[in-house]
């Protein structure tokens, strides 16, 4: 098991969010997390990058147990020095050129000598198709091309597991297709992900399970393919056809 | 104009101009150094929510903003002797402009922090910077950009704000002209020469603050 989060529960300001939330990734698992809006997917994959705090729970990476709800400053570092995080808006760094986005982390927290980070940042860079781009500001770029900066961003730090929030849902139609080639590459690469995400397309197709949330509980989780074809709950059944007939 | 007037100008300009170059220009770079460093303390404090030093933060900021600038010269200059603190007219000009236009550029500074999306700051955490690296590479500089116009208007408002240390006897331009004036009795046309000399320093300033926003935003183009 690469990663196992058990009973995470997370309130806002008294209102329970997530309500027992339990996941197991192997390493090369690409987890589909899908659900509702409000269902708690966001609050639930910040809580695993400890970029919001859980109230309860407990995480076993790589063997390593983090207290979610009390895991000190050292043990979070040493947590996201081996994941990253992919958000919806991309979240680059808007004062920072494309090559300075990548190399940032690498130099700063990973004290690399520049030449050497750069060699790095210009490979990641080339694998999303950016590496044209290296002294663009984020305001240059498209919403595809920062969102593929992004994920570079995320691979230059050489991750065991990306966690990807909605990378999609804020590009225009045109430019989603172009993201998602370079996340069914890392896919097919073996990389472990773990995806929120609305595009049913990658979840059947790309993920090999799937986590259906509703109301801050896990609905439902498993295979894929089973869950498209035959799924248990008749709440998933309910959410597979809301979402089909939107497509 | 009359001849008399014409050579009072011209006779007083390079004695004005020394004065607003060896006083009122240092006065201000002084003055403006000490708010820039007060106003990023204070509002570095406010940002981070350092619970002890806030109500502190926020004394300073209501009492100077509650109070005339002239007033506080006053206070500064007539008080500090009297409790044993003896301080040139100088020192005292540059404390006193200091901390008074410091309250308004932390202000400035903090609402640029706080323009900063919280994205920019968990984006630096996820690629493994702490606190302090996501500070000094991603939001202050951000902010600081944001800021820049703000406080280029502080620093020309602070320029002319000099004039009143004449009031509490430090030889500035306008001290210089008023002593020149007591001298010719040529009231008025001298604060007409000063009044165009202030203008062509604050000229120039609005210049480079041109340019170097054009530079600014070379440098990351516009921060949304
Ligand atoms: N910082 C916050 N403060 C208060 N409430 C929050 C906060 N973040 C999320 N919530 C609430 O928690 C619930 C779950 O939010 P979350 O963003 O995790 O849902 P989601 O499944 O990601 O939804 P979506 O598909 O719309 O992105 C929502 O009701 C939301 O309003
Ligand atoms: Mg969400």
């Amino acid at each position: 098991m690469m990663l196992e989060a058990k009973n995470v529960h997370k309130r806002f300001n008294g209102a329970e969010v997530l309500r027992g939330i339990d996941l197991q990734v192997e390493k090369g698992d690409v987890v589909a997390i899908l659900g509702p809006s409000g269902s708690g997917k966001t609050t639930f994959l910040r809580c695993l990058n400890f970029l919001e705090r859980a109230d309860e729970g407990e995480l076993v990476f790589e063997g390593v147990h983090y207290p979610m709800a009390t895991a000190t400053r050292q043990q979070i570092a040493q947590l996201r020095k081996k994941t990253a995080f992919v958000f919806q808006n991309y979240n680059l760094f808007l004062n920072k050129t494309v090559l300075q986005n990548v190399t940032l982390g690498l130099t700063v927290a990973g004290k690399m000598k520049k030449a050497e980070a750069k060699e790095i940042a210009i490979a990641a860079l080339t694998r999303v198709g950016m590496a044209g781009k290296l002294d663009s500001y984020p305001s240059q770029l498209s919403g595809g091309q920062q969102q593929r900066v992004a994920i570079a961003r995320g691979l230059a730090s050489s991750p065991d597991i990306i966690f990807f929030d909605e990378p999609t849902s804020a590009l225009d139609p045109e430019l989603i297709g172009e993201v998602l080639a370079i996340m069914r590459e890392l896919a097919r690469e073996g990389m472990t992900m773990l995806v929120v995400t609305h595009e049913m397309d990658f979840a059947r197709n790309v993920s090999n399970r799937v986590m259906f949330m509703e109301g801050g509980r896990v609905i439902e989780s498993g295979p894929s393919g089973q869950f498209f074809s035959a799924p248990k709950e008749e709440r998933s059944r309910e959410f597979i056809r809301t979402i089909l007939r939107q497509e | 104009m009359n001849d008399r007037l014409w050579n009072v100008i011209v006779d007083s300009f390079p004695k004005l101009l020394e004065y607003g170059l060896k006083a009122t220009i240092p006065l201000t770079i002084l003055s403006f150094a000490l708010a820039l460093v007060i106003a990023v303390a204070v509002a570095l404090i406010q940002y981070a929510q350092v619970k002890p030093l806030l109500p502190v933060c926020r004394f300073y900021i209501w009492l100077i903003r509650g109070t005339p600038l002239l007033v506080q010269l006053y206070v500064v200059f007539y008080v500090l002797p009297e409790i044993g603190i003896l301080l040139d007219a100088f020192p005292v000009a540059v404390i006193v402009f200091g901390f008074n236009e410091g309250a308004y550029m932390a202000e400035t500074i903090r609402g640029s922090l706080e323009s900063v999306s919280v994205g920019q700051m968990e984006a630096g955490y996820c690629v493994g910077l702490n606190y302090m690296q996501t500070m000094a590479h991603i939001v202050l500089p951000q902010a600081f950009r944001t800021a820049f116009p703000a406080l280029s208007n502080s620093l020309i408002s602070m320029l002319k704000g000099t004039s009143l240390a004449s009031t509490i006897t430090v030889r500035e331009m306008l001290t210089e002209a008023k002593i020149i004036n007591g001298r010719v009795l040529e009231t008025g046309g001298l604060y007409v020469e000063v009044a165009v000399i202030y203008l062509a320093f604050c000229t120039l300033l609005t210049w480079l603050q041109h340019v170097l926003e054009r530079r600014l935003a070379r440098h990351g183009g516009t921060v949304k």
